[in-house]
């Protein structure tokens, strides 16, 4: 919102880097007091700008091997419903994202397995029986990076 | 190297990242000390790489969040990395992937509106080096993104 000052932009920064820091640390690096510092989180919550956390597991360390990503267009328009289809997709546990989008794809889900042959099993039985499920094109992730985007 | 109650406990913190460790042992049944130890554990050997804040950027005024997938021109031998470091430098990039597939390079990026996505599309997008193919697609509306691992 436009009533953000400079002060909570580096907050923000500071709490998508290490979400774990209390309000006292994250202060203390901006010469900001703990309970000025809490205040200031606190509205960023109730502003529905911070959102809460994302925990940032080692994938392959856990035996998750592979990452897909898939585009999927639906083959039924009209025929099989939006929410049938998102609701089957949301249920299936290897399936970590899904985002509705415009272009050349309906949907664009995010997949993990243990490997190709494990992508495979999820892909033939899970996906591809997915209701109204049409094209689907695979690309297999090779490295990612996050940044922090706009936070001036 | 993991054992059922290092995943247990994982598979609760990714549930929940927010509950108390007193909480997070409760749940887990064990002492919150034992949770502690364990978590502990599984930073040290890199399991656990740490937790990030997440953030709305509808909610900060960016309206308009557009996934982009480039495919590069190979004969350049240093187009991934030329590509990578120029995308890096723009501030609307919220992630850089990589793939193997159909697409090289994807570009989350984030507009406040129509009008200001033209204008970073025509100035930083269009100029970055290599592209040999483009295209859109632009978000509707995230259902799932969790992304927990099913551990």
């Amino acid at each position: 919102m436009t009533d953000l000052d400079s002060t909570d932009f580096a907050i923000l920064k500071s709490l998508t880097q290490d979400a774990t820091q209390s309000a006292g640390a994250v202060g203390k690096s901006l010469g900001l007091s703990q309970p000025a510092t809490w205040r200031r989180i606190r509205k960023l919550e109730e502003d529905g700008i911070l959102t809460g956390r994302r925990v940032d597991l080692d994938a392959e360390k856990l035996g998750f091997g592979v990452t897909v990503f898939l585009g999927v267009k639906l083959a039924t328009k009209g025929r099989v419903s939006l929410e049938d289809f998102e609701r089957a997709v949301t249920a299936i546990p290897e399936v970590q994202t899904v985002q509705h989008v415009l272009g050349l794809y309906d949907y664009r889900l995010r997949v993990v397995a243990r490997d190709l042959s494990d992508f495979e099993r999820v892909l033939r039985r899970r996906i591809m029986t997915l209701p109204g499920v049409g094209n689907v094109e695979a690309n297999v992730l090779l490295s990612e990076e996050r940044l922090a985007g706009p936070l001036e | 190297m993991l054992d059922d109650t290092d995943r247990r406990l994982l598979r609760h913190l990714q549930a929940d990242p927010l509950a108390p460790i007193s909480e997070l042992a409760d749940r887990c049944a064990m002492q919150p000390a034992t949770a502690t130890r364990r978590l502990d554990k599984l930073t040290r050997q890199g399991v656990l790489k740490g937790q990030h804040a997440t953030i709305d950027w509808a909610a900060l005024d960016y309206a308009v969040e557009v996934s982009l997938r480039f495919t590069l021109d190979k004969t350049q031998a240093n187009a991934f990395d030329d590509f990578q470091a120029a995308a890096r430098k723009i501030p609307e990039v919220i992630a850089i992937q990589t793939f193997l597939g159909v697409v090289d390079v994807r570009l989350s990026v984030v507009a406040r509106d129509m009008a200001h996505y033209q204008t970073l599309y025509r100035n930083h997008i269009l100029t970055l080096p290599h592209i040999a193919e483009l295209e859109a697609l632009m978000h509707v509306a995230t259902i799932k993104s969790s992304e927990t691992l099913p551990i």
